[in-house]
């Protein structure tokens, strides 16, 4: 039997841009290029890597996302994924963290899967949720944080470095993992690899596909509302000084002046 | 008044700043209800009722240890449904994120994580989180169901505010299906003897620019002198002169100190996610161009390896 692996990845605002919200709140993705969030490139990685040791296995990489998202797949397809669920709704917009993940596990259950691979953390909202909500909804374990990760005999297994300790993780398939970008560099795609991604399918999937309701999901669905963003005034130009022999002391004297010495 | 569920952080009953810090922005919005999973809640509850604890609900299970995360959101809940809180607090660490998300699905609530203020408001606590490597500040709140919001550290200072803290036993059953992740095995980390890197009221970091494993005591000489946590970037981590526990940024802590020193980084968006609210921010760097000096309160322009050592040296002279 074939091992059926599902990649969730996410299609961002480039982090190195000038990143703003729109009127209503919600990431302004007009403003500034959008991409494959860089830590989904480590949990494409890990799955290719588990393909590769698995006699035989498929790819399966999935987005909730606007049109462009689409570019986020072809990524990830030409880093070597085998095919793409893209699933696009104008009543997604404005999903929060709750509703993100109903999609995508409606999703992951339509695909079929034994193992759901994730980054640990999208770049733009960076709230490190997903995989856990999705172990929740799918009723499957959650192996998470990984920066070593093996699948085995059904099995999964991998070592989480938290805060305190680092622990050795095992769980028996179907289940949900995430790694984090001390998992290993992830590969660039070759150019045998871009050309053969645009033959790749890209299945189309939306709301009534999914059984979801328009209500269920979007600004008007959401658990959560943002009332306002400022932008963070800029900081008011610091002292620099030139370092001519004195710089240590210098600074001794800012630190002292501010009373943390 | 209405209670506030409080999740605490702790090893082996001793209870870790973020905590404390919760405890004071849950009084905001009713009374805290701390909630213990694991060894020593006695010992705990002492901290737990100075800082504003009406009530301790302990519970020790082997399963906590024994499995990943589930069987302690199973034990959050069952709190839950015994307080019916107007709200959930719980740490921005990993885990806490992570019992957060499960325990807002279970119970129907949407949730907020990193937030770095928490108020109350007319409809419901309001959170404020700095989000776009802080170069933004929302205000955000829960529309459906009980707020459960995770919160960073250094977010408040933590106040005290005797309370009763009386220890009540939770029951727990703990389900099957949250015995699907077994901890094979768990290694604690050595402790440094330096302040823990989130919690430090001084971080003195080190980047590519210390350029070796060698010379990281450069950094950590500093670091002692002030009595300060020592961080690094991740090139500097990344090339193996400092372990990822110590990193700072996007992919590693995020810090909010009283005071920041970067040595040896440039100030990629990645790191500045992570340190950019700090309250005084000071760099070393001998390249004027280098965008951190975009967010110093103070830099020098200069060879690290002249300037922290010259600097470690006053603050020793001055400390006396
Ligand atoms: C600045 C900001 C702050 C936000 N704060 C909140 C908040 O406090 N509460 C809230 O409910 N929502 C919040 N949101 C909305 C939330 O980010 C989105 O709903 C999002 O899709 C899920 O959270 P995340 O991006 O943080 O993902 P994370 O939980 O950080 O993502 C982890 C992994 O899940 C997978 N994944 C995440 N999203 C997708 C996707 N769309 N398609 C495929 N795979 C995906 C990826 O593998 C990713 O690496 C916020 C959004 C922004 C931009
Ligand atoms: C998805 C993603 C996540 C990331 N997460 C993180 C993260 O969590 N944390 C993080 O830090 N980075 C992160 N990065 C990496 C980030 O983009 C930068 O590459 C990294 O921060 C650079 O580290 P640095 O400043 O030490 O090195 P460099 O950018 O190489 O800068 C070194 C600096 O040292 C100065 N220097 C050299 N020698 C001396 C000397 N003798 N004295 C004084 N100054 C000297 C140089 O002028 C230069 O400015 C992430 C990147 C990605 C894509």
């Amino acid at each position: 039997m074939s091992l059926r692996i599902v990649v969730c990845v996410k299609y961002v605002p480039d982090a190195t841009g000038d990143r703003h919200f729109a009127e209503d709140l919600t990431v302004d993705r007009d403003d500034v290029d959008g991409l494959l969030s860089e830590l989904d490139e480590y949990a494409v990685e890990q799955a290719l890597q588990i393909k590769e040791a698995a006699d035989d296995a498929e790819i399966t990489v999935l987005t909730v996302g606007p049109e462009d998202a689409n570019d986020a797949l072809r990524k990830a397809l030409s880093m070597g994924a085998d095919k793409a669920v893209h699933v696009e709704d104008d009543d997604l917009h404005g999903t929060d963290a709750l509703g993100t993940s109903l999609v995508l596990a409606k999703a992951i259950e339509k695909t079929g899967y034994d193992l759901v691979v994730c980054g640990m953390a999208s770049t733009d909202g960076t709230m490190g949720v997903l995989p856990a909500l999705l172990a929740e909804r799918l009723n499957v374990p959650q192996v998470t944080q990984l920066s070593e990760v093996s699948v085995d005999g059904g099995k999964v297994t991998g070592r989480r470095d938290g805060d305190t300790a680092t622990e050795q993780l095992e769980a028996a398939l179907p289940a949900v993992v995430s790694v984090t970008d001390q998992s290993g560099e992830a590969r660039y795609p070759s150019f045998k690899g871009i050309m053969a991604a645009k033959k790749k399918p890209v299945e189309s999937l939306d709301l009534e596909d999914l059984e979801i309701e328009a209500d269920e999901v979007g600004l008007e669905g959401a658990w959560t509302k943002v009332d306002g963003a400022a932008e963070r005034p800029a900081r008011t130009a610091g002292t620099i000084v030139k370092d001519e022999g004195e710089g240590g002391k210098q600074l001794a004297e800012f630190l002292a002046g501010q009373k943390f010495i | 008044m209405a209670e506030v569920l409080v999740y605490v952080d702790h090893v082996d009953g001793a209870v870790r700043k973020p905590t404390l810090e919760l405890l004071t922005l849950a009084r905001r919005i009713g009374e805290p209800v701390a909630v213990h999973l694991g060894a020593n809640a006695e010992d705990a509850a002492k901290i737990l009722g100075e800082h504003g604890a009406v009530k301790v609900l302990a519970a020790d299970a082997p399963e906590f240890a024994e499995y990943l995360v589930a069987p302690k959101v199973d034990a959050l809940q069952a709190a839950y449904d015994a307080v019916s809180p107007a709200a959930v607090l719980l740490p921005s660490s990993a885990e806490g994120k992570e019992i957060a998300a499960r325990l807002a699905l279970r119970i129907g609530s949407g949730i907020i994580t990193d937030a770095v203020d928490v108020e109350a408001g007319d409809e419901g606590p309001v959170a404020t989180q700095s989000v776009f490597a802080a170069s933004y500040t929302t205000k955000s709140r829960i529309t459906k169901g009980t707020p459960v919001i995770t919160v960073k550290p250094n977010s408040a200072a933590p106040e005290a505010a005797p309370a009763a803290g009386t220890v009540e036993q939770l029951a727990v059953t703990v389900a099957d299906s949250s015995k699907g992740t077994k901890i094979v095995s768990r290694t604690p980390r050595e402790s440094t003897g330096r302040p823990d890197l989130t919690e430090a009221a001084i971080v003195v970091s080190g980047g590519r620019g210390v350029n070796g494993a060698e010379n990281f005591p450069v950094i950590e000489a500093l670091a002692d002198s002030l009595g300060a946590a020592v961080g690094a970037s991740r090139a500097a981590v990344d090339a193996g002169w400092y372990p990822h526990t110590n990193q700072v940024g996007q992919t590693g802590k995020s810090v909010s100190p009283q005071l920041y020193i970067a040595a040896g980084i440039s100030g990629a968006i990645q790191h500045r996610a992570g340190m950019q609210t700090s309250k005084t921010i000071v760099a070393i760097n001998k390249d004027e161009e280098a965008p951190i000096f975009e967010l110093v309160d103070y830099g020098v322009v200069g060879d690290l390896f002249d300037v922290v050592p010259a600097l470690t040296d006053e603050v020793k002279t001055r400390k006396g």
